[in-house]
């Protein structure tokens, strides 16, 4: 599979829409610099363009193919996480609009920045080796270290930015280590070379020291427990369209790195990374259910959701199977529309005198705001994962991917932790609908209807009409690596 | 054969009701009275619609019928509907109460009623499609999604403590259901299918069934619900409002029972084998217990509550009698029990509607006032207890036969249920009904009105045709019972002789 010599137009050619988005920001930039404060809007109409020219070139011209030697891939898998990248980032920034003029931290860069990141993102997905992975990690991260804490005046932001860049950066410090690891036992830093170079013959305790350190490092990313910590402050303390930037895009990027790594670089030494996955993602859906309960903050209520969230997209690759991994790209697929539609409605809990976080705020929205509430609670019985929302399907392929692997354990302890998730959920639900109204919102603006409205008709009913075709196509991504 | 798919069109209808409704504002009373009006058309049509099923139904063919099959969400999942003699009557069930239900909402939900009403609608759907469902996955999307108006209609127009009812509703079904769900993914797994038919045809091994019939049992007994997984009902009961309980005693319970019917029973026949003395036991603990514990309730709604825990007792104890009598039995005993608990809440609703309060003690001498309410609950009274020329005699008669020829000691106990439940109910009539009207504000209380009555006498009707000639249900559900017994002694019988062949 390794191209030996590489033609460097070939190569451009199958980076295209990352080049577009690496230009772009640039261009943006510029535009900003010159227009001043004033082009926020200007700005972030332009960055939206650019992610959705980008998407349409990756999906219409983009050829598949293998570039600069094997460091960037572009197969099926890579592009159908790419395109989940893409709408993440664009439903972010569009939803960012009315927020970033209302509470005054009118910035260009912001937009910029969120390119940037999601640039970071596109090349995790398609990074081909340990390099390329390590580069989009950190163009990512870098981006959203700097998102977290734009809001500089507001000491909850800088707070967070700050937690969020020491843990980040410890993690990507044990990535790195694991990194060299893995180098330095199968003198491989691709991944299908290292996939060649690592079998059971050639196991050794260091690899799987390396593996070990590198899952730590992705699973910090995806905040799936241990790594978890950061997740509940940042997504408190950053401002609520960053929130709502980072549950989603980098989350499915990550995940595709997971994917991408272990299935990709150690299908051979399954056995010794599947534990690891399976006690991760057992912790991660059981701390993040009880954990969710007590929370009265809606966003570290999501933050929780997140953690647990991350621990049954994982019950699919514990798997390591095609099922598996076909079942963790439609959990990552329905999960972003999911977090979309939830940090849509999140913004638009606002009032007056300002915007408002806690979960009481929402009582009676049944009454002021009967759409708004139809569709939270839709998504939040999605989140549940109860039928026939997309959320429940979304399970149903992680868990049957569990039973085919014979993790009988994993998808029962799955099943009973999505129990008590439906608790806290329900708490939400009720809010709306049991309890006497609270004072209404503030009218939606339209960027947030529109993102609400997209992200909500798809969990139901859309995609029990066109379930066939994403199952279709995420099989097919799957297939890539087997 | 009809040309067009009737049961996707019953199934769907009640939508089309739900989404006219949401164009209606519900600002003034002019508009609640087209809401309730659309939807009182709404499940109306789609009764009579469904009456055509019925005239379509053959009851020679055991098979599945009017089948619609398409491909759906990958892996398997199939939009597959049909009926057959154990499911159809469900679905009739089904659109004869939902009217019923409309209507007995009509003055006491005055508050949110586009919601109320969509709810319903939405709900109809939900449970018509678990009766057609054939495809076990979108079984289990109707299943599971009928939880969820039934907690909105318990949580939002409910009584005092709705609110811990709802939860306590909704975890507790959710908690059993979830199970099931991967118990689906294993047989997935084994058999390569999840249509239903397919399924059936399968032969698990041994020692799988065992751990699948757990599975399915978790769900089916708190659905439907068995001792001691019982507890949400009564609490359910009292804080719905009189139309959710009727949808829960009527539709939902019986669920749980079809599920063992459709499932359990064919799908694993050597674990319902080596299950059955568990659910004699576990069901003559509900019929004797559950009695005893109706006998001492002070709130109406809660008695009838927990006598409909111990009816689904008979009707779990016929199923794994696992012989014709046992199995028609209990698919009749879950028809009646419809019928009568559904007009037994009904009953409790009047009273509740003009007095506000379901305290027997608040209650006495109502005969003198309400002649013809006195009559219906009467009749209703006496055939939850099973009188002879009921309904509810047959089914319990049935299943008590049924029993008997596998197990007399369970039949013993199960027949003193019986007269523990004449115990409850008639001391039940005595306080409320009988005796001198001393009350004071019992005093001006009036009889059923011309609605009450259009609701009521319709189920007295059935309730004693039903119990003088049941044959109508009987040749429908005779010769898919018939297949599904002989299909599961036949299996029985392959384990027999290869055990025996091993001990050679």
């Amino acid at each position: 599979m390794m191209a030996e010599a590489f033609s460097l137009s070939q190569s451009l050619g199958i980076a295209g829409p990352e080049l577009i988005m690496a230009v772009g920001a640039m261009v943006l930039l510029m535009v900003g610099v010159f227009a001043g404060e004033r082009s926020t809007q200007i700005v972030t109409g332009l960055a939206v363009a650019l992610v959705v020219i980008s998407g349409l070139w990756l999906v219409v011209v983009t050829p598949t193919g293998v570039a600069f030697g094997g460091s960037f891939l572009l197969d099926p898998f890579a592009r159908f996480m790419k395109v989940l990248v893409l709408i993440g980032s664009a439903f972010a920034m569009v939803m960012s609009v009315g927020f970033a003029s209302r509470e005054r931290f009118n910035r260009f860069e912001y937009p910029v920045l969120m390119v940037l990141s999601t640039l970071g993102m596109m090349i995790m997905v398609s990074a081909g080796d340990l390099i390329a992975l390590y580069l989009g990690l950190e163009l990512q991260s870098l981006a959203i270290y700097v998102l977290a804490a734009i809001n500089r005046d507001s000491v909850r932001s800088t707070e967070a930015g700050l937690k969020y860049f020491v843990l980040g950066a410890l993690s990507s410090g044990m990535l790195l280590y694991g990194a060299s690891l893995v180098y330095g036992f199968t003198g491989q830093i691709e991944f299908q070379a290292i996939a060649q170079a690592a079998t059971a013959e050639t196991r050794s305790i260091g690899l799987v020291i390396g593996i070990v350190f590198v899952l730590a490092g992705l699973a910090f990313k995806i905040s799936a427990v241990p790594f978890h910590m950061w997740t509940p402050d940042v997504y408190e303390g950053a401002p609520t369209p960053i929130t709502a930037f980072m549950a989603g895009a980098p989350k499915v990027a990550a995940m595709a790195l997971m994917v991408r790594f272990t299935i990709d670089g150690f299908q051979n030494l399954a056995v010794d990374w599947q534990q690891v996955i399976v006690f991760v993602s057992i912790a991660s859906m059981a701390f993040g259910a009880f954990a969710a309960i007590g929370q009265r903050n809606i966003k570290r209520l999501m933050a929780y959701s997140s953690i647990s969230h991350m621990g049954y997209a994982l019950v699919g690759l514990a798997a390591a199977n095609v099922s598996g991994v076909r079942g963790v790209l439609l959990y990552m697929a329905i999960y972003l529309a999911m977090t979309v539609g939830t940090f849509a409605v999140i913004l638009a809990m606002r009032r007056a005198e300002g915007s408002v976080e806690e979960i009481n705020e929402l009582a009676g929205l049944s009454r002021t705001n009967p759409v708004m509430a139809v569709a939270l609670t839709a998504l939040m019985l999605s989140l549940a994962g109860l039928p026939p929302l997309a959320g429940f399907f979304a399970k149903y392929f992680v868990f049957m991917a569990a039973v085919e692997a014979q993790l009988y354990g994993l998808a029962v302890i799955g099943v009973l932790s999505s129990v008590v998730g439906l608790y806290y959920y329900l708490r939400i639900v009720k809010v709306m609908w049991f309890d006497e109204p609270a004072a209404p919102f503030e009218p939606m603006a339209p960027e947030l209807r529109f993102a609400l409205g997209a992200t909500a008709l798809f969990i139901f009913p859309v995609y029990l009409v066109v379930g066939g075709t994403v199952f279709n196509a995420a099989e097919a991504a799957a297939r890539t690596f087997f | 054969m009809l040309d067009w798919p009737i049961l996707s069109t019953v199934t769907y209808l009640p939508l089309v009701g739900a989404a006219l409704i949401l164009f209606i504002k519900d600002d003034n009373e002019l508009a609640r009275r087209n809401i309730r009006n659309v939807a009182l058309l709404t499940t109306v049509f789609t009764f009579v619609l469904s009456l055509g099923i019925w005239l379509a139904f053959d009851p020679s063919d055991p098979g599945f019928q009017m089948v619609e099959q398409a491909a759906w969400l990958g892996t398997g999942i199939s939009y597959h509907m049909g009926v057959d003699g154990i499911s159809m009557l469900f679905v009739i069930l089904t659109t004869f109460l939902m009217p019923i239900c409309i209507l007995a909402s009509r003055d006491s939900i005055t508050t949110r009623v586009k919601e109320y009403m969509i709810a319903f609608l939405v709900l109809e759907t939900l449970v018509i499609g678990v009766f057609c469902a054939l495809d076990i996955v979108l079984f289990y999307v109707f299943f599971e999604g009928s939880l969820i108006p039934m907690f909105l209609i318990i949580g939002v127009w409910g009584g005092k403590r709705r609110v811990y009812a709802s939860y306590k509703f909704f975890l507790y079904t959710f908690l059993g259901s979830v199970l099931m769900l991967v118990a689906i993914m294993a047989m997935y797994w084994t058999a390569g299918t999840t249509s239903i038919p397919e399924l059936l045809a399968f032969n698990f091994p041994a020692n799988m069934q065992t751990w699948l019939w757990i599975a399915f049992f978790a769900s089916f007994a708190v659905k439907m619900p068995m001792w001691p997984v019982h507890t949400w009902l009564p609490d359910a009961h009292v804080e719905a409002p009189t139309a959710g309980s009727v949808i829960l005693a009527g539709i939902l319970l019986k669920l749980g029972g079809y599920g063992f019917i459709r499932f359990s029973l064919p799908m694993f026949p050597l674990a319902s084998a080596d299950f059955a003395p568990f659910v004699f036991t576990l069901s003559v603990v509900a019929i004797v217990y559950t009695s005893l514990v109706a006998l001492m309730q002070e709130d109406i709604k809660k008695l009838i509550a927990y006598s409909s825990v111990a009816h689904m007792g008979f009707v779990t104890m016929g199923i794994f009698a696992a012989n014709e009598q046992g199995v028609q039995g209990a698919i009749f005993q879950m028809l009646s029990h419809g019928l009568i608990s559904g007009a037994l809440f009904l009953c409790v609703g009047v009273v509740y509607d003009r007095m506000h309060t379901r305290d027997i003690a608040a209650y006495g001498g109502l005969v003198n006032r309400m002649p013809a309410y006195a009559a219906m609950m009467l009749l209703f009274t006496m055939a939850n207890v099973g009188l002879p020329g009921t309904s509810g005699f047959v089914g319990e008669f049935l299943t008590m036969l049924a029993v008997f020829r596998v197990n007399t000691w369970v039949a013993i106990f199960a027949a003193t249920g019986v007269i523990w439940s004449a115990a409850y109910a008639l001391w039940l009539y005595r306080r409320v009904i009988l005796g001198a009207l001393t009350k004071e504000n019992l005093k001006a209380i009036t009889d059923l009105d011309r609605r009450e009555k259009i609701l009521l006498y319709p189920l007295a009707v059935l309730v004693v045709f039903f119990g003088v000639y049941p044959m109508p249900v009987f040749d429908v559900t005779a010769a898919s019972v018939e297949r599904l017994l002989s299909s599961y002694t036949a299996a029985i019988e392959a384990a027999g002789s290869v055990a025996s062949a091993a001990a050679h």
